[in-house]
């Protein structure tokens, strides 16, 4: 089939996935169409002819919505930032450097790739607590920096750094820091850029640990801020919604912005 | 003369060394004390008596004889694995479907890929309102579009027989644009010339997928496999989801492993029976992975 379909025709295939994407983002159109409409017809079936900005002024205005926004907002992109500079710095070690115990400090890193957050919820709130981080900032950021999928990846990619360019920064007289901010950083800026994407929308979208460990309702991110309003306007889903598109915007968005680059690095990872 | 040429060596190795550790020990620190250390811990808390108010008193193995006789637990284990067994074969058909299809060159084949991944992108708490709201009973528009069909009075989240297949299949749509994706990077490795010799021999599209597609993308599938159990069974799905929908019911009918273990730590503050319910997931994960490894003989692609 891929032989006889010349590239650029539009063959039953290609309308069949048109399909198939339409239905898959339906529903997320169906919840930004609903969040826009008055609250009398919020469960309506048909189309709307009828739209109000009223449900998002009521949520930023009534709810301290735009400090949940902030807050999450912080957090994604201070995470994200210092993940990337010590991710990479790691990396950097794990990939180009010779030194003894590097097999196992490598192993380690690839061992905690199956450990998720679930597991580990309690004994890691046990830990953040002992440190006194439990209601603040720090205790939000510093746990979700490390991760050891970014290092994982980052060393992949250092690993086909030539050695002829780190030789001759070291002829120029670069240390082994010259040789990672000159040389490593700038080479991985690609790949940083992917990585960026998907931390913010890791950190952004968190939810569980925000809500294990965090009281404060000034320290409240958005995911907690949206599932609180479940309870709080369980009749009146305008309000819900009008929270659900607030949280979900900065997200599409990122994604849309950075989606060619993310889907091309994760289509090539591990690739030749 | 061996020593002096040698000297010079060993000191720039030592350097280098040196240099490695101080590149490694930021995160290195932050690694082992947020993730290895908790994970050690995971095993050991459970030994404890711990409260939420920073109790702590030996328990020997009281935690783990109390699991004996804790009926929802045991639910809660089956809920587990009732959601992997129902999440991971479909998810993994779905998304290797989704793969094969936007696999070649159409146009507005880009646009096509980012709006099947478009889910993926969104918080689990957006995704669990988004269809709590579209699966109101009777007024929700799933319910007002299926009506005609008889199944108007359907309650996909509040009956216990359906409440765990709708969440399989909500967690089958966010998830499958992501599995799709390391499916496409599998199909990149795939020679090109093994196609056209297959044509060559005259196979049809299913010969040239079971023949050819299929053995390639062994250690691709794998990986699929591997992580998406490990997902079903701890990801976040498994609690963000079931917290905002459901909250466990009804009749317990969608209370997780995890998500029974964060209630028992966070509303009842036993914390030293929760994390013993996490150290027998950790053990029951990793003797499910050992049996993948052994069914998928490890991913290996050589022998075809």
């Amino acid at each position: 089939m891929r032989t006889e379909t010349p590239r650029g025709r539009i063959g039953p295939k290609a309308v069949f996935a048109y399909l198939i994407a339409f239905l898959t983002v339906l529903p997320l159109l169906w919840l930004l169409l609903s969040a826009f409409r008055p609250g009398s017809d919020v469960l309506s079936s048909s189309l709307p002819t009828k739209f109000t900005l009223g449900n998002l002024g009521y949520v930023l205005t009534q709810i301290p919505f735009a400090r949940y926004l902030m807050n999450s907002a912080f957090v994604a992109v201070t995470v994200t930032v210092i993940a990337l500079f010590l991710h990479s710095m790691a990396a950097y070690a794990l990939a180009r450097l010779r030194f003894r115990g590097r097999g196992f400090a490598f192993a380690t890193v690839v061992g905690t790739l199956l450990i998720s957050l679930p597991v580990i919820l309690v004994p890691l709130f046990l830990v953040v607590r002992l440190l006194g981080l439990v209601d603040s900032y720090a205790g939000l950021i510093v746990p979700g920096i490390f991760n050891a999928f970014g290092i994982f990846l980052l060393r992949q990619f250092y690993l086909s750094v030539p050695r002829e360019l780190e030789e001759a920064a070291r002829l120029d007289g670069c240390g082994y820091f010259g040789i990672y901010w000159r040389i490593i950083l700038p080479l991985s800026r690609p790949m940083l850029a992917s990585l960026a994407v998907l931390f913010f929308l890791a950190n952004w979208n968190s939810f569980l640990w925000p809500l294990a460990v965090t009281q404060d309702e000034s320290l409240r991110v958005v995911q907690v801020g949206v599932s609180g309003l479940q309870g709080q306007y369980a009749s009146q889903y305008q309000y819900v919604l009008a929270g659900a598109v607030l949280a979900a915007i900065p997200t599409v968005v990122v994604f849309l912005i950075g989606q060619r680059r993310l889907i091309d690095s994760l289509k090539t990872t591990g690739l030749k | 003369m061996t020593e002096v040429l040698r000297r010079p060596k060993t000191r720039a190795r030592r350097g280098e060394g040196r240099a490695a550790w101080g590149f490694l020990a930021p995160d290195g620190i932050g690694l082992v004390l947020f993730v290895v250390v908790p994970a050690l811990l995971a095993l050991a808390v459970g030994l404890f008596d711990v409260d939420g108010f920073g109790n702590i008193k030996f328990a020997g193995l009281q935690n783990f004889r109390l699991m004996a006789g804790d009926s929802v637990l045991w639910k809660s284990f089956g809920v587990t694995a009732l959601y992997t067994v129902l999440f991971v074969p479909v998810a993994f058909g779905v998304s290797l479907g989704l793969a094969l299809l936007v696999r070649d060159h159409f146009p507005g084949i880009g646009a096509v890929r980012a709006a099947l991944f478009l889910p993926n992108v969104i918080s689990l708490v957006v995704i669990g309102l988004l269809w709590q709201f579209l699966l109101t009973d009777k007024t929700g528009i799933v319910s007002r579009i299926l009506g005609p069909l008889g199944l108007g009075d359907v309650s996909w989240l509040g009956d216990p027989a359906l409440a765990l297949i709708t969440l399989v299949l909500i967690s089958v749509w966010f998830l499958a644009g992501y599995q799709m994706l390391i499916f496409l990077a599998g199909l990149q490795d795939v020679p090109r010339e093994l196609y056209d010799a297959a044509t060559v021999d005259g196979a049809g599209a299913w010969r040239k997928f079971r023949h050819v597609t299929w053995p390639a993308l062994r250690p691709t599938s794998f990986f699929v496999l591997v992580t998406s159990t490990v997902n079903a069974v701890t990801g976040l799905q498994a609690f963000d989801l079931v917290f905002v929908t459901t909250k466990g019911g009804p009749a317990n009918a969608t209370s997780t492993i995890v998500f029974y273990a964060y209630q028992q730590a966070f509303q009842f503050g036993r914390f030293g029976y929760a994390a013993a319910i996490c150290a027998i997931v950790v053990a029951a994960l990793i003797v499910i992975t050992g049996i993948l490894f052994a069914l998928t003989r490890g991913g290996r692609f050589d022998e075809d």
